[in-house]
């Protein structure tokens, strides 16, 4: 079975290595490149820790063989914040709410929400809790999950509606 | 979780797809979304050696609407169905459908050919497929061929498409514009398979059910097509007599396993009240 060569652009760097087909995103990401953020939890594809964006949709990169992503724009949690170090709204939001506590979770959950708002950016409760389905956390019930995503939600709109 | 090796082919066209699985053979297997399959090699339950991904053929891609003419490319995501109003529209029963399939993420990614085509009881779309009496087109080295939903389901992951087959597209007559519709389905959680789910499709004409079409899923090794249910719905008002008779024969044709969703008898009797809700629902929707 020989190596493919794969060649994606993560966090809005290229890259590129020489993998087994059956090499799974997640590890390719993790073992290879040394981007830890995607964590694995369940490795069956139910619990969204792995949550990448690849090509602008909310993947689970478990469930994922690097072939597949070959060619794709990949952005993980390290690629969520600014280049100077500036947190993001919705990391910053989830520091403010309490929205973690073990931690586990978060980066699958903010790259999750990240997508979410930019296809719904002025999301109901109801549309955030069904947004971030995929995503299991086992500490907080959620609750200070939904309410950091809606504060970074109208952060970013008050924040895009002053520079209109 | 570490899958068996194998070799990685994205072939450009249908053509080199087919005649990639004619060259491999039986250790050859097609892979849409993944979303299916992946887990189940990293469980060694499926260990192909050669994978052949689909995601480059862009004549799977599309969703054509022209009247009640639907068409649907096999690499067509569920997140995609989800987006077109135009399908919306025609055939509304496929949104809400695909709106209870997995959870985000998943649904990016997972195709309805993938759906269709994997012959797993659990799935949401066979049974659709098999109310909406639709048909899958499949391309193969003796050319093109198209098969009914309802003869393409065998067994569990048996079914009318051979090993050197493609599913390219599903075919969909849309019922006519007034139609109700639903698509009910009881599961533990997000992201679970259905405990059991019904998808009901039916036309008013006045006060009579003009015609009715139940599906069945995860009630069964196959889904099923309600045939004597719908034929109970058919020419009645729909009133409590006519419904209790197509829950009956829809709970009669039953079979499902006993599992973590509970005992088998407990399966059917939820199966008759998904029955039961999406005629009901259906009904209210109906012009």
């Amino acid at each position: 079975m020989a190596k493919i060569h794969v060649k994606m652009t993560v966090n809005g760097r290229e890259v590129e290595g020489l993998a087994e087909p059956r090499t799974l995103l997640i590890h390719f990401l993790r073992e290879d490149l040394g981007i830890t953020g995607p964590h694995i939890g369940c490795d069956t594809s139910h619990c969204g820790a792995c949550t990448v964006d690849l090509d602008g949709k909310s993947v689970k990169s478990c469930t994922v063989f690097v072939g597949q992503a070959e060619g794709a724009d990949v952005t993980t949690i390290e690629g969520i914040a600014a280049a100077d170090g500036t947190l993001h709204p919705l990391q910053e939001a989830f520091r403010e709410h309490h929205g973690l506590q073990c931690g586990f979770c978060t980066p699958g959950m903010i790259t999750r929400a990240h997508r979410l708002l930019q296809e719904n950016p002025n999301p109901s409760d109801a549309e955030i809790r069904m947004g971030i389905s995929g995503n299991l956390c086992r500490c907080t019930g959620y609750q200070n999950i939904v309410k950091a995503i809606r504060v970074a939600a109208d952060e970013i709109n008050s924040a895009r509606e002053a520079a209109e | 979780m570490i899958p068996g090796a194998f070799d990685y082919h994205r072939p450009k066209t249908v053509d080199e797809a087919v005649g990639l699985l004619s060259s491999l053979g039986d250790d050859a297997t097609v892979v849409a979304g993944g979303h299916s399959l992946i887990p189940m090699m990293k469980l060694r339950m499926a260990v192909p050696e050669h994978l052949v991904d689909l995601q480059d053929l862009d004549d799977l891609k599309g969703i054509s609407v022209s009247g009640t003419a639907v068409t649907l490319g096999a690499m067509v995501t569920q997140n995609e169905l989800i987006a077109s109003n135009a399908l919306a529209q025609a055939c509304p029963i496929i949104r809400e459908t695909a709106l209870q399939i997995a959870d985000p993420q998943i649904r990016y990614v997972g195709t309805v050919g993938g759906n269709v085509a994997n012959g797993d009881p659990g799935n949401d779309m066979p049974g659709l497929m098999l109310a909406l009496d639709a048909a899958y087109e499949l391309v193969g080295p003796d050319g093109t061929r198209e098969v009914r939903a309802r003869d393409f389901y065998d067994a569990a992951f048996f079914t009318a498409r051979s090993d050197g087959e493609i599913l390219t597209a599903i075919k969909i007559s849309a019922p006519p514009a007034g139609h109700g519709w639903s698509y009910m389905k009881q599961k533990r959680k997000i992201g679970d398979y259905a405990t059991a789910a019904a998808a009901v499709v039916l036309t008013m004409d006045g006060a009579t059910c003009a015609i009715a079409s139940i599906g069945l899923t995860n009630v069964a090794d196959t889904a099923l097509f309600a045939e004597a249910a719908s034929a109970a719905l058919t020419g009645s008002d729909l009133g409590d007599a006519a419904i209790a008779e197509a829950v009956a024969a829809a709970k009669a044709i039953t079979n499902p396993a006993q599992d973590g969703r509970g005992p088998a008898e407990f399966r059917t009797h939820v199966c008759g009240m998904m029955v039961q809700r999406a005629v009901a629902r259906a009904a209210e929707r109906a012009a």
